[in-house]
């Protein structure tokens, strides 16, 4: 831990001052993002139901345990995933590696519950791989033969990782360029190889990194219920489902969404806590460009590179598009259906519009955490974007009952008073789908945005503020242009899950409004995926684009070479 | 790069602003708004054939969860007429949610039978969806079956069922409480679950395809399912596993094959109710009917009309007689029995 106790030096905490206005305004944006987690909570509160007794008698004991089994192995699995390839990747030269550098954010754009469905296909008894196996080996039926079940909590962590270990993969492979020549360099004249150098250097220096990446994977893991019900998992999350669905209790469900919720908020706050002393900024925060060369590998570990980095992209990336490709094959006279090229543009306009919206939310948000001094802002923020750990509907849930409160209310009001109806004014038009989604990506944003602040030293504020500008001005001036990659991820990553998300959207859309996640979502319930099999390649196709911009924007490859 | 984004972002952001002023919901003269947890496509020969017939045009909102608390927040200013489901406890949740209104039309009264209707008028059974049991045309060589048989150790490793929470198995488990009492049909389930050959997962068309590649002799699934898979023209393998399978109707002793209805209410606070009550009428008319049977396979309501090729050659339906009401009453006790027995955790814990 070197690295941390080095920077300790720098870091004198930031000259922060009260700025009453910021505070409030922190305060107002922050509410305004808890009000589904709020009414949610009030609808807990609401019933006392019967219902506890029978839940904790045959439910929640291996619900719980599946959860807690679920999240181990899809955040283990994503790390190593995400931090390997992100070494390699900067670290060395293989065959492809260019390639594959981008290419390892593909699976972003893939929504979980298509991978679900793509995998059940591929992997199981019925698909390619086991009809291969039989065919080789001459079995007949499955009781001939061991193949590992994807239906369990091990198959779901298994589609799980393959398709959210990009998230590790992007915040480490940023962290990975940035830590330049320095500390590398400084490690290699002390005679430790390039293992050693990633272990006790790169690896403990990136953590942040890490962890920013697993805590977005993490939240993905527990709010998911497409995987979990598709592969018949049972997760806390369905227990939600079956109580507020089967059983008629909302309160129920809203009860354990409470819980749940606060569990992860204690898994945040230990985070951070477990890391409350270190600072990990660099003094020279633009260190890009000096990076140290890439090692050439050859022979067998150039292969084993190669291999080892294509895995997870064929996995996550590659299943799903030969499963729904073989399908959209077959039906491309529907590629310019009237509903196909609307439904598009929806995804594309809700998408952009969440993703200005949550960006330039989170970015004050951030940024007034660091120069404000007040000690209660931090958490709240965190309360705030805690919300993307709920399931979808759910959260949509609590957002409807809020915001239908709120456009009756305000009817009632202008029709007493002017005699004109408002009508359902924002969950009768698309402003609450667009709400739900931006609160709900809310912490994808923040998360970018913290990341990359927090990797400026204080003293470019304090440079700036010493030379006589104000809070907003040393932000335009100095900050903002240094964040530009933070930025582009934070815009990328909320307009990419806002194209996939499914729950809260289809819940709050108006009439006639259909997404590309909703138009897949009708065939699929009919059991009929393949014939939104068009729909699903466009949901990956509309999220690969900015995701490769990205991915290109940040690897910076032009100049490799030339240092 | 971001400069473009933003320039993009701000168009859209305007759009968005234009779309938000104009749209509105749909409150005009000539239309009804229908909440639906039926898929558009599913229902859209019936509300083509609507608007042809009374020149009323049909909005239609997908939403199978959440449906009833949406109306409900929504409150006075709804925009909801009517409500589409596929299951009776949906139905009878959205009256006891308070979301549905008394209705008393002749036409429908007269054109459905009494066990489809709710007596106080709140909802309406349009369509009968059988629970069936498909079986392997090569490994099973009986041609009839109970619910009961399913339990039999015989079957054991060769049951193929969707989750135990679903809808429709949810239903079957609470006709099977009504018809037996709690202990006996947890004993039952109990067989169920030591029959199974894998964990319960997907939907009903997977389970036939089990059958199909040799996972499972016989399965849990609807009726309308094999309709869809024998008649599917893009996928042609989906032909081969509705070829492979038998569909037999099961009976309780004494009773007959579970069936489910999809149903129709009419929305509490309907603004365009008029329009609702039509819509309603027509899909208990003879011609609506009609085009159920042919196009969706399902069992029409109507007594006496005939269903679909497909359907028939199952054999005749000899429908439960078990009140309905009977059956969402038990759906709860039927929730946690499937979780008691772990029915969901498959054949090996």
């Amino acid at each position: 831990m070197t690295v941390a106790t080095a920077g300790r030096e720098l870091t004198a905490p930031p000259a922060r001052r009260r700025h009453p206005l910021m505070t409030a305004t922190v305060v107002a944006l922050a509410a305004a993002a808890m009000l589904p987690v709020v009414t949610l909570a009030l609808v807990a509160l609401g019933g006392s139901d019967d219902m506890w007794p029978h839940l904790a008698a045959n439910v929640l004991p291996g619900a719980i345990q599946t959860t807690a089994t679920l999240i181990v192995l899809v955040t283990t699995g994503t790390a190593i995933l995400g931090i390997t390839t992100a070494w390699l990747i900067v670290g060395f030269d293989f065959p492809f590696r260019r390639t594959l550098s981008w290419a390892l954010v593909l699976p972003l754009a893939v929504p979980p519950y298509l991978a679900a469905y793509a995998f059940a296909e591929f992997f199981l008894f019925t698909g390619p791989v086991q009809t291969a196996l039989r065919a080789i080996f001459g079995f007949q039926t499955p009781r001939d033969y061991w193949f590992p079940d994807l239906r369990s909590t091990g198959g779901a962590a298994f589609v799980l990782a393959s398709v959210l270990y990009p998230y590790v993969y992007l915040t480490c492979r940023v962290v990975f360029l940035m830590q330049g020549r320095g500390i590398g360099d400084v490690a290699r004249t002390l005679g430790a190889g390039p293992l050693r150098v990633f272990l006790r250097v790169l690896l403990p220096a990136a953590r942040p990194a890490v962890a920013a990446g697993v805590v977005l994977v993490l939240m993905e893991t527990i709010n998911d219920i497409g995987v979990a019900e598709y592969l018949g998992v049972r997760t806390l999350t369905s227990a939600i489902y079956t109580t507020w669905i089967n059983r008629g209790s909302l309160e129920g469900a809203a009860q354990i969404a409470m819980v749940m919720l606060l569990v992860v908020l204690a898994l945040l706050a230990g985070e951070r806590y477990a890391r409350r002393l270190q600072r990990f900024h660099n003094a020279r925060a633009t260190q890009l460009k000096a990076r140290r060369p890439r090692i050439r590998i050859g022979g067998l570990a150039a292969i084993a590179a190669t291999v080892w980095v294509a895995f997870p992209v064929l996995l996550g990336f590659g299943v799903p598009i030969w499963v729904f490709g073989r399908y959209a094959a077959r039906r491309m006279d529907s590629l310019f259906n009237a509903d196909l090229g609307a439904a598009f543009l929806n995804s594309v306009m809700t998408g952009t519009i969440t993703a200005v919206l949550s960006v330039l939310i989170a970015m004050f948000l951030v940024y007034a955490t660091r120069v404000v001094r007040a000690s209660g802002l931090r958490p709240l923020v965190m309360v705030a974007s805690s919300g993307y750990a709920l399931p979808g509907t759910i959260l949509g849930l609590g957002l409807l009952f809020a915001l239908a409160r709120f456009d009756n209310a305000l009817d009632g009001v202008m029709r007493a008073n002017f005699g004109v109806s408002t009508g359902l004014l924002l969950t009768g038009s698309l402003a609450a789908v667009v709400i739900a989604c931006t609160i709900r990506f809310l912490a994808l944003a923040e998360g970018a945005l913290r990341s990359g602040l927090e990797k400026l030293p204080p003293s470019l504020d304090e440079a700036a503020r010493s030379l006589g500008h104000t809070p907003f001005a040393s932000a335009r001036l100095v900050i903002l242009p240094l964040m530009r990659p933070a930025l582009l991820t934070a815009l990328v990553l909320v307009f990419v899950d806002t194209t996939k998300e499914l729950s809260a959207t289809i819940l709050l859309r108006p009439f006639g409004f259909n997404t590309l996640a909703t138009l897949v979502y009708e065939n699929a319930s009919r059991a009929v995926v393949e014939d939104g099999a068009l729909a699903a390649l466009l949901i990956i196709a509309t999220a690969t684009v900015p995701v490769m911009l990205l991915s290109r924007a940040l690897s910076d490859d032009r100049d490799a070479s030339a240092s | 790069m971001t400069a473009g984004f933003l320039k993009s972002a701000l168009a859209a952001c305007m759009t968005f602003a234009a779309a938000t002023l104009t749209a509105g919901t749909a409150l005009a003269d000539g239309v009804v708004n229908i909440y639906s947890y039926r898929q558009p496509d599913i229902i859209k020969p019936v509300l083509d054939e609507f608007t042809a017939e009374t020149g009323i045009k049909t909005e239609v909102l997908f939403l199978d969860k959440g449906l009833e608390d949406r109306i409900l927040a929504e409150g006075e200013n709804s925009p909801a007429d009517v409500i589409l489901t596929v299951d009776i406890a949906r139905l009878t949740t959205a009256k006891e949610k308070g979301v549905t209104q008394a209705l008393d039309s002749e036409v429908v009264n007269s054109n459905l039978p009494a066990e489809y209707r709710d007596p106080e008028g709140h909802w309406f059974g349009v369509t009968k969806r059988a629970r069936a049991v498909y079986a392997s045309k090569d490994r099973v060589p009986q041609t009839s079956i109970t619910y009961a048989e399913l339990a039999d150790p015989k079957w054991k490793g060769k049951l193929c069922m969707r989750s135990g929470q679903h809808d429709y198995n949810l239903a079957l488990f609470a006709a099977a409480i009504a018809h037996w009492g709690p202990e006996k049909t947890e004993e039952w389930m109990k067989g169920l679950k030591a029959n199974l050959a894998r964990k319960p997962d997907g939907g009903d068309r997977p389970q036939a395809k089990a059958i199909y590649a040799g996972e499972c002799d016989i399965a849990l699934g609807n009726t309308y399912y094999v309709g869809l898979m024998r008649t599917n023209k893009k996928e042609p393998e989906e032909k081969e596993w509705g070829n492979a399978i038998n569909v037999l109707l099961p009976t309780f002793e004494n009773g007959g094959t579970h069936v489910n209805i999809a149903g129709v209410a009419l929305a509490k606070n309907a603004p365009n109710r008029d329009n609702a009550v039509k819509f309603i009428e027509f899909l208990t008319t003879h011609k609506a009917q009609q085009i159920y049977a042919e196009q969706t396979f399902e069992y029409p309501a109507e007594p006496g009309l005939e269903p679909s090729e497909i359907l028939k050659s199952f054999g005749p339906l000899k429908s439960d007689t078990l009140p309905l009401s009977e059956i969402s009453k038990n759906r709860k006790a039927a929730s946690e029995m499937v979780d008691r027995v772990g029915l969901d955790d498959g054949p090996s814990s």
